[in-house]
């Protein structure tokens, strides 16, 4: 038992271990060049041009370009995915007069829609915020709906029965009860936000991270290329620690009773 | 304030087709009756309580309360078979839930809660949340949450069946207390025989699916009763009598063929 609780304690130092564990690994074969370090720089390389990036270069700049244009794509997206899921989860007869549709555009790639939505909406900034802002609108309508959905009919008949209306059965029974999935969804919606956002960036933006990717490898300069990766990465991290508050603030209830 | 149920059906729709639930079922509860229903597993006991507390509608068949017109329905009060007490709030707020639906302000709705929760022993755990306390617990912040809500009809399914003995003794003797205060109708459903003798002024009992009424017994014990003493010859022999029905109809509900009495 209390090798089991050591072995518990030990969990959170693995991630930490492992990475360490890699980029020493990579930075003993590249600086032996078993990887030709033209292609694969050695971590300290990436890491010190990741600084000089971000003290002299612009880094910054682009990086809350991308991140101003996955939130604000996010909230375009997700606060009407997140609406049109509760109502999809509560009424069954909206459910199912919509599914079809969700079912049908959900699977269409969103980035491909570029073309059209720029066809409508021009190619500047409004048109790269839609495209971010449709990717993050599925999975928290999908989230939503399910986190509705899973609600044990018991808790509507026990508002219902203290006399609740529909707007008290809302708040107190349909928003807190999906809350764990509609954060599931927020954890996806911002992910597959900030991979279309650099999608986006990639394609046809001024600025942002996805952008400097492309100028860096346009230019050769493969150690910005790095750095530039490594900085969307911290993106993907940082989306996670975010959620991981948002969790242990609004649901205690869901996340204690689990782990 | 009593009610009368008139010819009752429930048919259930589900995926294999049609389910019978309840077929003809009438009774009556009058003014200040404590009536216990009791019957095999699935002969549709809670859902009569739904039916009562308008959270179903009947197939056919009517409900009516006395001194309301048609429609409309006395305040209510359900003691859910699995609790429903809601894991996003703690016991403090899933007592005074009704009282907040209904607009009382925190503080007062707090004051009763806390009173209430004392009486089932839970004061400790006021700000706890429901996966923290064990299932017993819960029944009892589901039975607290009833009574905060100061119902005419209080409907209680199994609301003790989760307890160990003496604690469900010591609550059945507090339920009782309260009841013989407040003198509120309730309609109790029970699989613990000698507890629906022991509290009912009529002890209502039900065929197997589809459930109807077979036999309405007058308990004829003086009140106030001691729940303690449960060997007085009127007592045994109102509960082999019982016994005696159930055994017949589990029987039958066994061999899948209800014969109709
Ligand atoms: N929502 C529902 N949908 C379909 N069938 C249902 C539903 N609720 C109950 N039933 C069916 O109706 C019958 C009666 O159910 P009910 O829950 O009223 O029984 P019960 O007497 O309370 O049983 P128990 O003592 O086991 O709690 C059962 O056969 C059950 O399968
Ligand atoms: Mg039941």
């Amino acid at each position: 038992m209390s090798r089991r609780k050591i072995a518990e304690k030990m969990i959170p130092f693995i991630p930490p271990i492992i990475l360490i564990a890699t980029l020493s690994f990579l930075e003993t074969i590249t600086r032996m060049e078993i990887l030709p370090s033209l292609f694969f720089p050695p971590p300290t390389a990436v890491m010190a041009t990741l600084y000089n990036m971000t003290t002299e270069g612009a880094l910054l700049d682009h990086l809350s370009a991308t991140v101003i244009r996955l939130l604000t794509g996010f909230l375009l997206g997700g606060i009407p995915g997140m609406i049109l899921g509760m109502m999809m989860g509560w009424s069954t007869a909206i459910r199912r007069i919509l599914d079809p549709f969700v079912a049908a555009l959900h699977p269409v790639p969103k980035i491909s829609s570029l073309p059209i939505i720029m066809i409508i909406f021009g190619i500047g900034f409004v048109s790269r915020t839609i495209v971010v802002a449709v990717a993050s609108f599925f999975p928290m309508l999908i989230n939503t709906m399910a986190g509705v959905r899973q609600i044990h009919p018991i808790y509507f008949d026990v508002a219902r029965n203290c006399g609740a209306s529909r707007l008290q059965v809302l708040r107190h029974v349909v928003l807190p009860g999906s809350t764990p999935f509609i954060l599931a969804g927020v954890r996806l919606g911002l992910n597959v936000s900030l991979s279309i956002s650099l999608a986006v960036e990639l394609l046809l933006a001024d600025k942002g991270i996805g952008t400097l990717i492309w100028m860096a490898w346009q230019t050769m300069r493969i150690e910005e290329l790095y750095a530039t990766i490594v900085t969307a990465a911290l993106v993907g991290i940082s989306i996670r620690i975010f959620v991981q508050l948002l969790l242990n603030r609004c649901v205690p209830w869901a996340t204690k009773a689990r782990t | 304030m009593g009610f009368r149920c008139k010819n009752l059906g429930v048919t259930y729709k589900t995926q294999n087709g049609e389910l019978e639930a309840l077929e003809d079922v009438s009774f009556s509860v009058s003014d200040h009756e404590f009536v216990c229903l009791v019957g095999p597993s699935g002969c549709g006991k809670s859902t009569i309580l739904k039916l009562v507390a308008g959270l179903l509608d009947p197939t056919t068949g009517t409900i009516e309360f006395d001194s309301k017109p048609a429609g409309d329905r006395p305040r209510n009060a359900m003691v859910f078979q699995e609790h429903g007490v809601f894991p996003w709030m703690n016991v403090l707020d899933n007592v005074a839930f009704g009282l907040a639906i209904r607009g009382v302000p925190k503080a007062e709705r707090n004051a009763i809660a806390s009173r209430f929760i004392d009486r089932v022993g839970l004061s400790h755990f006021i700000d706890s949340h429901p996966h923290e306390l064990s299932v017993g617990m819960r029944q009892r912040v589901s039975i607290a949450r009833a009574f905060v809500n100061d119902p005419e009809i209080l409907l209680m399914d199994e609301p003790f069946g989760s307890l160990d003995a003496m604690t469900k003794l010591v609550m059945t003797e507090e339920l009782m207390g309260i009841w013989s205060r407040q003198r509120k109708q309730v309609l109790y459903v029970t699989h613990d025989i000698e507890e629906a003798i022991m509290l009912g002024d009529r002890v209502l009992v039900m065929t197997g699916r589809p459930g109807r009424i077979r036999e309405e017994i007058e308990i004829p014990l003086a009140r106030p009763r001691d729940l303690r003493d449960r060997d007085k010859s009127e007592i045994v022999k109102i509960k082999e009598h019982v016994w005696g029905i159930l055994e017949e109809e589990v029987r039958a509900g066994l061999r899948g063929q209800h014969e109709p009495s």
